[in-house]
């Protein structure tokens, strides 16, 4: 429990930190928000007014607590580059780029956990599983995607080549499937080298050989005292991993036009719109902490010996 | 006389360690010098130059006038690869010189000093590194603007927390035995055993996790300029390259984007493999 309520503390001073960095690093940015509210032909006077009427002339510290606190409500400000609130902007494209993380993650799950498994049960695919994860771990985002759409959407038409479809729910899978491989691949090789460090690592261990000279059979041996040790790491890596695709979904989204947070916010950092800057560099950076937070409390649950504070 | 010369131990020679099994390691070697010497002699190696462009011979296939064909301004995509390296190559170098720069020396005051100064610094690294570089880098450009110098400082911050985690570990571990012990009884002052003995013996730790580093730092960057944040056109770096070669690529000339895809790969792959060598030697030899 207090190991619990450490992590929860950490991750709060984290955020809270980093909304003060990011408030701080943007406001003092090129191109006073005012000016660019108050458009071409305005004078002082009105770009004065329009300060005041949105509380750009308060100090610095109070205008940060009145984003955070109207961050902490949802309430992002109105956004510079199409005068509407900036939650109303990122409401639909959040629900894109959660899906096309979440898709990538399985991608990741399964390719990346699956071959290190394969290779771990099955040594005659070591080989391949080597080549393959070193190949693709060297292949950018942004190269994946456009060697895929190369081959699977304009070679053989498999898939839609660009953008998203606001039809049903699997016509929307289908188009954001091109893209999530794109973001999987270098994680799932990662991963796959991580996860096969791990499990080799347990398998050679004496338990494993006891179990074995016990007269289990050797999938059994696998699932009960392969898997179960060589989990632990995995876990941690699977939450950096998550972690790192919310910071690539930007580059995807790009690369395939989708119109997700991600996208969104390399737009709004071209039309210099702060507002939805700061309010995406904050969702992500939360995203981001939460993630890690939660990945250190399961790592805490499956490994007993950091749970009674024996240690690794 | 002539019997005690043969015992002599000489370090092996180039030609002995390429018997001895490291070949993979000169190829990779010697493909990364061939693309730095492009990247040097661009201006005597390409056949047109980088910016020169006949919008009439746009998008046209390899041919034996452009060996790697046109792009969409009819600008030789060859010539255009090879200057290219120059920007491609100049911003990870200095990403990865100064972060090590700076990771080295956090790392060994921090270790050297100790208690509280270590502890502060520990945080810090860590709170640092929860931060994924290519959010930092967009954050940055938003702040400064686009172009090369935001990424790379951002990048710089980004990475320095990757590299001074490691070091710190190893120097703790040296700071600990007894030859630092040792050299403090003879006297010598703080400074020269970090500097004579310290980071020398901390090295090739450093040099296995900043080559890995490059490669990372070199993904980072062409994303950032693929994004548009970065480099700006009409300048011939290879992240802008495949984005400007995207649209030729759906209409059917892949050749732009895809002959930049392939150097990026061809690099960091090559990086990636040697530091994991570098590593693993260190690992035989510790």
């Amino acid at each position: 429990m207090r190991q619990l309520a450490r992590t929860v503390v950490g991750a709060l001073i984290t955020i809270l930190t980093s909304s003060f960095i990011v408030f701080a690093a943007l406001s003092a940015s090129p191109g006073n928000a005012a000016t660019i509210l108050a458009g071409n032909r305005a004078t002082p006077k009105t770009i004065k007014e329009i300060a005041h009427r949105y509380g750009l002339d308060q100090p610095f510290l109070s205008r940060y607590v009145h984003w955070l606190g109207g961050a902490i409500h949802g309430n992002f400000g109105i956004s510079l580059q199409y005068r509407v609130s900036v939650a109303s902007l990122l409401k639909p494209r959040i629900g894109t780029t959660f899906m096309l993380i979440t898709l990538a993650g399985i991608i990741i799950l399964v390719l990346g956990i699956g071959s290190a498994i394969a290779a771990t049960r099955f040594p005659r695919l070591g080989m391949p599983v080597t080549i393959g994860s070193g190949l693709f771990i060297a292949v950018p985002t942004f190269v994946a995607a456009l060697i895929l759409v190369e081959l699977f959407a304009l070679q053989v038409s498999w898939f839609p080549v660009l953008g998203t479809s606001s039809g049903s729910i699997t016509d929307r899978l289908w188009h954001l499937t091109l893209p999530a491989f794109a973001l999987a691949l270098s994680w799932a090789a990662f991963v796959a080298q991580i996860s096969r460090a791990s499990l080799r690592g347990e398998a050679n261990r004496e338990h494993v050989q006891t179990a074995r000279g016990r007269g289990l059979t050797e999938s059994q041996v696998f699932r009960r005292h392969v898997l179960r040790n060589g989990a632990i790491p995995i876990v941690t890596v699977f939450g950096l991993t998550i972690a790192g695709l919310v910071a690539g979904s930007v580059v995807v989204e790009q690369a395939f036009g989708i119109d997700g947070i991600g996208s969104f916010l390399v737009q709004s950092v071209a039309a210099k719109d702060t507002n939805c800057v700061m309010a995406i560099a904050l969702i992500l950076v939360v995203c981001f902490v939460v993630v890690t937070a939660i990945a250190d409390m399961v790592y805490w649950l499956l490994d007993p010996r950091v749970r009674s504070g024996l240690g690794r | 006389m002539s019997v005690v010369e043969e015992l002599v131990l000489e370090p092996p020679t180039f030609v002995q360690r390429a018997r001895r099994g490291e070949p993979l390691v000169y190829v990779l070697s010697g493909i990364l010098v061939l693309i730095v010497l492009c990247a040097l002699f661009a201006p005597l190696l390409a056949p047109f130059p980088p910016n020169h462009g006949n919008i009439l011979a746009a998008n046209l296939g390899p041919s034996g006038a452009h060996w790697l064909g046109t792009d969409q301004l009819g600008r030789d995509i060859l010539s255009r690869l090879l200057y290219g390296a120059r920007l491609s190559l100049l911003g990870p170098t200095m990403i990865i010189v100064f972060a090590t720069t700076f990771a080295v020396a956090l790392a060994i005051s921090s270790v050297w000093i100790g208690g509280w100064f270590d502890q502060a610094v520990a945080r810090l690294l860590d709170t640092l590194f929860a931060f994924p570089g290519l959010l930092l880098a967009i954050l940055a450009v938003a702040m400064i603007g686009p172009g090369l110098l935001a990424p790379v400082i951002a990048l710089t911050l980004a990475y320095t927390p990757y590299i001074a985690r490691v070091v710190r570990t190893v120097a703790l571990r040296e700071r600990h035995l007894a030859y630092v012990e040792s050299c403090q009884v003879v006297g010598l002052s703080g400074w020269q055993i970090c500097f004579r003995h310290l980071i020398p013996n901390v090295s090739p730790i450093v040099l296995a996790q900043a080559t890995i580093a490059f490669g990372s730092a070199l993904v980072d960057l062409a994303a950032i300029s693929y994004l548009g944040l970065g480099v700006q056109p009409p300048q011939a770096e290879w992240g802008l390259m495949v984005s400007d070669g995207q649209s030729a690529l759906l209409n059917g000339s892949p050749w732009e984007s895809l002959s930049a895809c392939v150097m990026i790969i061809v690099v960091v792959l090559s990086v990636n493999i040697l530091g994991e060598r570098i590593a693993l030697r260190n690992e035989r030899a510790a």
